[in-house]
């Protein structure tokens, strides 16, 4: 009897001893990554916190200021308010962009699934713009986009169109950026959208046409709600990526014209690093953080009322 | 591209409206993927004319003459052998640590237990959602501060600080899937954790390294924002920035037929890997996906 119970504390004290290890090995496996959150993440989001508080130019010790970053941003005065402008640019693009970027890689996708030949080709083919650096892609719309060289205008020249100031036009600066930002990140949607649409199954189609559904009513009947998450997925990492648009904006049109297209990043980064007003910049920062936080918490608050997930029990 | 519904559609018989569809089908999706191969094709094409040709009015897709020394000019008159091994530097580093940090971390979170393990998931998770902005500027104060700025530190290091949220995901899902009756025999032979993870864990996970190798091969060899904040030295540019920086020139010195060159060299190393890696690629991009 003793023997039994001696030999099962053993045990468990063994076993505690296993565990206790685990647990240290874990946290040393994790132990990089903690480290690097510390340092990395969570330092610079309280120190960039407090920047935004101060007057800080990198040589001398941050001044506090109070909210005088946040009253300079949001009372300058007009008539040109870089951060007012900024903002109105870069949600004026994300409005746009990402619903024509989220219904036109669905139709990409939608036609790839469909049962036709060389569907491998033609999902390289979607597939490979987005593979380019965003510099060399920039730089190749420069070129066709260029209003007297470019290739766009010559089309438009040769079917007897208008030639159209793409870049230099300030109504027409952000419709390029978004046809662009098309080319561009549409191939990357749409390989996850046909992931997507590969995952319905094919038994509900079947069901639906017995049941005389036309191909419209499989669509929207069908195939949208049960691909709801990953449009839910797509639709966020749309509107992050939209809000942080830089590459496109500095190479191309250096915000103009006329700040047309005077992104939010852009402004951080000339704020920060050009005038080494890093105080600002921080205050620019989390204001842009604050809103894509705003959005994110908002597209889940919304998911859990029209987006569907298989096999989820209602709560 | 003949429509031929007959086949698969055998029971209900190859009707006129079917066809038309499907002919319909083909033209359209034809017609978008040539409209998504012109830019490329009109860049390759421009990076091989002279000057006079491609400031011309006229459209010429097929340069003549067809000059190759424009590139040439591109890596021996100007720094751009330099900026492609720069950029290499930058980039081994990069897929190198992701995917040994990235995985040993993720190893941790799936298969081993500890108090607070779900906490710091959580924690990994949630930076995802953090706008690399936000901490951008503490960042450059803290490497500016270590006298790190116009270094390569700036660039590789978050690298081997725990590897990435979307690599440590990735991985633990991944690990997740695979029995635990691997690591319990394992460790009844005798195994420690780290030859559980080396030996048995990461054989079976070529997959995802593959794909996980892929995906930042492609991000650190297209930054331009890191190298433009933290570089400032010409000789120690990287491709992205050393191509920014051409095309400020090439405004002045008007050759854009080299600014053209640089865009193709700087597409063709992505371009090469996602054919070699294509199967992984689509695996990836549809995993993070659906499970995003």
């Amino acid at each position: 009897m003793e023997a039994i119970a001696v030999k099962r504390r053993y045990r468990a004290r063994g076993l505690g001893k296993r565990r206790t290890r685990e647990a240290i090995e874990f946290y040393i496996m994790i132990g990089p990554w903690v480290l690097g959150f510390v340092v990395l993440t969570l330092g610079p989001m309280l120190y960039s916190l407090f920047l935004s508080f101060t007057d800080f130019d990198l040589f001398h010790a941050p001044r506090w200021v109070g909210l005088g970053n946040f009253r300079y941003l949001f009372f300058q005065p007009h008539p040109l308010s870089p951060f007012w402008k900024s903002l109105a640019v870069t949600t004026y693009f994300t409005f746009f962009a990402v619903p024509v970027g989220i219904i036109s890689s669905l139709i990409i996708a939608m036609l790839l699934n469909a049962k036709i030949r060389g569907r491998a080709l033609y999902r390289t083919l979607f597939y490979l713009p987005s593979l380019t650096p965003s510099v060399a892609n920039a730089l190749l719309w420069i070129w066709i986009l260029n209003s007297r060289w470019g290739l766009a205008n010559a089309v438009l020249r040769s079917v007897g169109l208008p030639e159209l100031r793409w870049l230099t036009d300030p109504k027409l600066a952000i419709p390029s950026l978004v046809l662009m930002g098309l080319w561009g990140a549409g191939g990357n949607t749409a390989v996850i959208f046909l992931a997507g649409l590969q995952g319905v199954p094919s038994h509900l189609y079947e069901a639906a046409e017995i049941d005389g559904a036309n191909w419209w009513q499989r669509i929207w009947s069908v195939t949208l709600p049960m691909i709801s998450p990953t449009i839910f997925f797509n639709l966020i990492l749309g509107i992050i990526g939209s809000f942080q648009v830089f590459t496109s904006a500095f190479l191309m049109t250096d915000g103009g014209p006329e700040y047309a297209t005077y992104f939010l990043v852009l402004y951080i980064y000339e704020e920060a690093f050009k005038k080494l007003q890093l105080g600002r910049g921080s205050a620019i920062a989390w204001i842009l953080f604050i809103i894509l936080l705003f959005f994110t918490l908002l597209q889940f608050w919304l998911s859990r009322r029209w987006v569907y997930y298989e096999g989820e029990a209602p709560r | 591209m003949r429509a031929n519904t007959g086949r698969r559609y055998p029971v209900l018989g190859m009707s006129a409206t079917r066809a038309l569809v499907n002919a319909l089908l083909y033209t359209v999706i034809t017609a978008w993927a040539v409209v998504a191969m012109v830019p490329m094709i009109w860049t390759l094409s421009s990076s091989l004319k002279d000057t006079a040709h491609v400031f011309s009015l006229r459209v010429e897709w097929i340069p003549r003459p067809a000059l190759w020394s424009n590139y040439q000019e591109l890596f021996v008159r100007l720094p751009f052998v330099r900026y492609v091994a720069n950029t290499m530097i930058i980039v081994v580093s990069n897929v190198v640590s992701s995917v040994l940090m990235g995985s040993i971390a993720a190893f941790a979170f799936a298969r081993l237990r500890a108090p607070g393990k779900s906490f710091f998931f959580y924690l990994v998770i949630s930076t995802m959602l953090l706008p690399s902005q936000v901490t951008l500027i503490p960042r450059y104060v803290i490497y500016n501060w270590l006298k790190m700025v116009d270094t390569y530190w700036p660039l590789i290091i978050p690298g081997w600080l725990g590897g990435g949220a979307f690599e440590i995901f990735l991985f633990r899902q991944f690990f997740l899937s695979l029995p635990l009756e691997l690591d319990d025999a394992a460790r009844i032979d005798g195994c420690s954790t780290w030859r559980i993870y080396l030996d048995i864990i990461m054989p079976l996970a070529k997959p995802v390294i593959a794909t996980l190798a892929i995906f930042n091969f492609i991000w650190a060899w297209s930054d331009l924002f890191g190298p433009l904040i933290y570089l400032n030295t010409m000789d120690k540019f990287t491709l992205p920035l050393g191509l920014a920086t051409l095309r400020l020139n090439a405004e002045k010195s008007s050759r854009w037929e080299l600014v053209m060159c640089g865009a193709v060299v700087s597409m063709i190393p992505p371009l090469v890997i996602f054919f070699l890696g294509q199967n992984y690629f689509v695996q990836g991009i549809a995993l993070s996906g659906i499970k995003g």
